[in-house]
């Protein structure tokens, strides 16, 4: 591991407590929701990370608690350096800070994982749904979310099918 | 056929009314330009120079709904384009054609879940569906032959 991302990792963790653990190589970082805008600080002024490369989440459910998993990557450009820091949050309406105040590339992905997931931004600008249509209910990514298929049209039960199906007026 | 042989070489010929419309609509359908996804880098093809579709009268693709009279749905349509892709087909004027091209606009193809519409003839009335993920442009054109023999068996009673 590069000596700043060291750096970086031991800071994080004496400050805010955060829990490391590693894959392949790539350090990852557990921290608290509470922590995160200021963890955010940190890593902008203090190490050197301009770069929040994507903010996504996780839905754990019904395996693990907590349920969800924000996940957090952000890259150093001058540096050459990567890392991730995770949020666990749980429950049906889970809450967070937003990040936009000190990344502000977060807008977009904060506002993909609020219509996915379901996971409300605290001082987001314009939290509204990005990838579903405006009026949609529910969070489609969440493991308890159906799949909204199709039932498939052989000729035993097509007649019935073809009875339901929608068709255009004209 | 009599009025023919007496006119003799003047360069007279007679057909029916049918047929002349018909003729005429088929030589030159413009085609609007509605590709979504990757049927359309097919659709582009078709167009160029290798697959020509203008040797077929689609000479030019107009963007404009109101300028084009063939409506190819190359690609997948969500959830949330689906109300904007009636409102381009009610803005087009009649005499007006669908081609539903490729698996996700016929039949929503792989896709089967809740943000892919399952068959464009969901939304709009479809006339000729040209299968292929993506069908190759010879597909397409041999869809767009099909929908030029419909038209012209088009009778008389059928445009009112």
């Amino acid at each position: 591991m590069k000596n700043e991302l060291k750096v970086a990792v031991e800071d994080l963790k004496k400050r805010f407590g955060a829990q490391q653990s590693e894959f392949r190589g790539q350090i990852s970082l557990l921290v608290g929701p509470q922590d995160i805008v200021e963890v955010c600080r940190t890593l902008r002024d203090d190490h050197g990370f301009d770069m929040l490369a994507t903010v996504t989440a996780v839905d754990y459910w019904p395996e693990q608690q907590p349920r969800f998993h924000l996940v957090y990557q952000f890259n150093s450009l001058s540096k050459l350096m990567r890392l991730e820091v995770r949020v666990p949050l749980d429950g049906n309406e889970p809450s967070v800070d937003s990040v936009t105040g000190v990344y502000p590339s977060a807008n977009w992905h904060e506002r993909e994982v609020w219509d996915m997931f379901g996971v409300h931004f605290e001082g987001h600008p314009d939290l509204r749904r990005i990838l579903m249509p405006y009026d949609w209910e529910g969070h489609p990514l969440r493991k308890d979310y159906p799949l909204g298929y199709e039932e498939v049209q052989f000729t035993f039960n097509y007649e019935e099918i073809e009875l339901r199906k929608p068709r255009p007026k004209e | 056929m009599g009025i023919e042989q007496k006119t003799g070489n003047l360069g007279v010929v007679t057909t029916t009314l049918e047929k002349v419309v018909n003729w005429g609509r088929t030589g030159s359908m413009w085609p609007m330009l509605f590709g979504l996804a990757c049927c359309a880098i097919e659709m582009m093809a078709a167009q160029a120079s290798d697959y020509d579709m203008s040797r077929f009268g689609m000479e030019l693709m107009r963007p404009s709904p109101r300028q084009s009279d063939l409506m190819i749905v190359a690609g997948r349509v969500t959830r949330k384009m689906a109300p904007v892709l009636r409102r381009l087909y009610d803005q087009m004027p009649d005499p007006k054609w669908v081609v539903s091209m490729g698996d996700c606009a016929s039949c929503g193809g792989v896709f089967n879940n809740y943000a892919i519409v399952q068959g464009v003839d969901e939304v709009v009335p479809v006339d000729v569906y040209v299968a292929g993920c993506p069908p190759r442009p010879e597909a397409l054109i041999h869809g767009i032959m099909t929908l030029h023999e419909k038209v012209k068996a088009e009778q008389l009673k059928d445009w009112a």
